[in-house]
């Protein structure tokens, strides 16, 4: 998309306005013109003058699925951020036009889940009145780019991805050459020393790097994926310049664009054509495509990059102390047990990054209603400079809040059960909607999220047991991500039952590795006790405050095979 | 068409509130218990072209048979669990869909 120069309404920085992208002239009458259209297109749908082989592929290209019980909106958020302001409008359409909730995926997104089709044009309007849509949430186009939501305010950042996810947002959005590619195609982005967007499991994960010169660019990994085929990223890139980024990426869209199998679905996204190909092959053609390429005509101006940056200028952050943070922590062992799991530093003095977790213990992980909306935006209006993130991790992120905001901010949270305090714990459980909503599911995932978040509830068992992740998907399409989790659940269908597979030492982080299948599969209600019985051999086996994914690599996958044979003996908890 | 072992029953989603539907006598009917059964492979074709013609008018979307048994009280109930699970609406939100009304909560 091509950009008109128009200033931001406030100044940058000034911390009356959200940190974040601003629609210009250009993408708002871009996104209204869409409206417009899909408007015109459903009521030709309506009125039978486009039949719904013609309509399907308009619907799909402005994220409206048709699901198990319904139609499904998925809504764009780009790489997780949202303000306020766009938060409230979204709780206005889960109650004027949905059933008053919503769920965050696994790619920072929002979803309904039960619009009328009659009903999404006016959806599409009242998202596009705030800087919002659904356009390439589905489809084979560059989807919504995904970045670190600790971005702009990690102690840890080298420099904020956003803006160069925003760059290549403009760049690849309704771009002729993206539209029809061999398959999906998803970009992911971390400015970061810890990487929070996994990165080495995307078509493409672009690193935010500085070289010995102390130059700015980007570590570029081509090749990762999930599905059917997990693969991790291959290094195509170790350092690429700043300036190259776009037309190296459209060097590699070139490549996957010619050479993409678009013959076998299930061959066609990059990770096969890299695998197939070889990395050094693969390598070579790109290199040749972007030797050849016009490059200059691609690239975006330094000017430009920088245009959108000052979007994204951080807050102006208050020299502040921690208040009185010791002596609530101290008064409110619950309290202190949130600060310890749900708050991460931040780059300024004074200030923390809080997650909101949206995974409350036997609840749906991700589900959040119309009143926790307008209760987080109330919360970013107060405490976070009027911003949130949705993390893939399927919770929402303040990134900016003083330290001696905290125990107001928890106190608020509370109220509507938004402070469980288990970020990153074995309760923070990533999960597709799986077969009870998606038409795609061999299995639900939900329920056995939910069995297994209420047998862990107790929170000083799961400080014991530490960070683990948890990842349900409920088929091998693997939205839930459950091959990079430390334990992975797999949903299948044996038999005309549910059935479903574990997978143990999966990693999304730079060290990412794909886990291994334990055994044949399990009924739903074996599944929890067999669960808890790993995480007691992982007790058992671990050295120190070894991660689970250190002692498995260590040990191997033998001490924990017993989980699934003494399940088969007694059939109970070990 | 996959070979005919089970009675059917034949469904879709309607075109505009992408509602799940069964075919009954008559027409479609939001209640799979309505629904028209088919014995035979004859009748599940007969119902099948039935709902293709509806496709065709752009009334519905979706339409496939599912396979059912009869219940203890005489009504079509899907075998498989998917479909179960259609019928119904979210099994850990029973505040939803089709289960969480009053006319499917009692006899028919
Ligand atoms: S993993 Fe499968 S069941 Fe889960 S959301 Fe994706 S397609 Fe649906």
């Amino acid at each position: 998309m091509n950009i008109a120069v128009t200033p931001p309404v406030d100044k940058p920085g000034s911390n009356q306005r959200p940190a974040m992208y601003y629609y210009d002239h250009f993408d708002r009458d871009f996104v209204q013109e869409r409206v417009a259209e899909f408007r015109n297109q459903v009521e030709r749908r309506l009125s039978g003058a486009l039949s719904e082989d013609e309509f399907r592929p308009h619907r799909l290209m402005n994220g409206l699925y048709l699901q198990l019980h319904a139609y499904m909106l998925r809504v764009a958020v780009p790489y997780g951020t949202v303000s306020s302001d766009q938060m409230r409008q979204l709780a206005l359409i889960a109650d004027k036009w949905d059933k008053g909730y919503g769920h965050f995926t696994t790619r920072q997104n929002i979803q309904f889940n039960w619009p009328q089709l009659k009903d999404v044009p006016d959806i599409l309007q009242a998202l596009a009145d705030v800087e919002m849509h659904a356009i390439q949430t589905s489809g084979n186009c560059i989807r919504n780019v995904t970045a670190d939501h600790f971005a702009g305010a990690a102690a840890d950042e080298l420099e904020d991805p956003r803006p160069t996810a925003e760059l290549i947002r403009q760049w690849s959005t309704n771009h002729p050459e993206y539209t029809y590619l061999p398959r999906k195609f998803k970009l992911a982005l971390t400015g970061s020393t810890a990487d929070r967007a996994a990165v080495m499991l995307h078509d493409i994960g672009l690193r935010i790097v500085k070289n010995p010169e102390g130059d700015i660019g980007y570590t570029v990994i081509v090749g990762g994926g999930l599905g059917r085929t997990p693969m991790v990223g291959k290094l195509v890139k170790d350092f690429l310049p700043r300036a190259d980024l776009l037309a190296y990426l459209a060097a590699i869209l070139s490549v996957y664009n010619r050479y993409g199998r678009r013959d076998n679905k299930y061959k066609a996204r990059i990770k096969i054509l890299v695998h197939e190909t070889g990395l050094e092959a693969f390598k070579a053609e790109v290199e040749a495509e972007y030797a050849a390429m016009d490059r200059s005509g691609t690239n975006a101006d330094p000017a430009e990059l920088a245009r959108i940056a000052a979007y994204f200028a951080s807050p102006v952050f208050e020299t502040v102390d921690a208040g009185d943070l010791e002596v609530h922590k101290a008064a409110h062992p619950d309290f202190a047990r949130f600060v310890d799991t749900n708050v991460a530093p931040h780059k300024a003095n004074g200030y923390a990054i809080v997650t909101a977790s949206i995974k409350p213990y036997g609840g749906v992980p991700g589900d959040v209603t119309s009143a926790q909306m307008r209760l987080l935006a109330a919360v970013a209006d107060q405490y976070s400079c009027r911003e949130m993130r949705i993390s893939h991790e399927q919770n929402v992120i303040f990134p900016h809040v003083k330290q001696s905001d905290l125990f107001a901010l928890w106190q608020m949270l509370k109220t509507d059960d938004l402070a469980t305090a288990n970020a990153g714990l074995i309760t923070d459980i990533i999960a597709c909607p799986g077969m009870d909503y998606c038409a795609l599911a061999t299995a639900r995932s939900i329920p056995i999220a939910q069995e297994i978040s209420k047998l862990f509830a107790n929170e000083e068992r799961q400080k014991l047991i530490g960070k683990l992740g948890i990842k349900i998907s409920g088929c091998i399409n693997a939205c839930g991500h459950h091959h990079i989790a430390a334990i992975g659940i797999l949903g299948l269908e044996k038999s005309g039952k549910e059935s479903y597979q574990i997978t143990l030492g999966g990693d999304p982080t730079f060290s990412a590795s794909i886990g291994e299948r334990l055994g044949p599969g399990l009924d739903a209600e074996e599944v929890p006790h067999v669960i808890d019985s790993l995480v007691n051999i992982y007790l058992q086996q671990r050295q120190g405050d070894e991660l689970f994914i250190d002692t498995y690599r260590r040990v191997g996958q033998a001490p924990f095979k017993p989980a699934l044979e003494r399940e088969v003996e007694d059939g109970s908890d070990i | 068409m996959a070979k005919f072992k089970h009675p059917q029953i034949l469904t879709c989603s309607d075109l505009i509130t992408g509602d799940v539907m069964f075919m009954q006598e008559g027409d479609w009917n939001r209640d799979h218990r309505r629904a028209k059964v088919a014995h035979t492979e004859e009748e599940a074709a007969a119902l099948l072209a039935r709902g293709l013609a509806d496709f065709a008018k752009n009334r519905v979307i979706d339409v496939y048979l599912v396979d059912i048994a009869i219940s203890a009280d005489g009504h079509p109930e899907p075998i498989h669990y998917r479909e179960k699970i259609r019928t119904l609406g979210p099994t850990m939100r029973l505040d939803l869909g089709k289960q969480a009304e009053a006319t499917f909560a009692g006899d028919i």
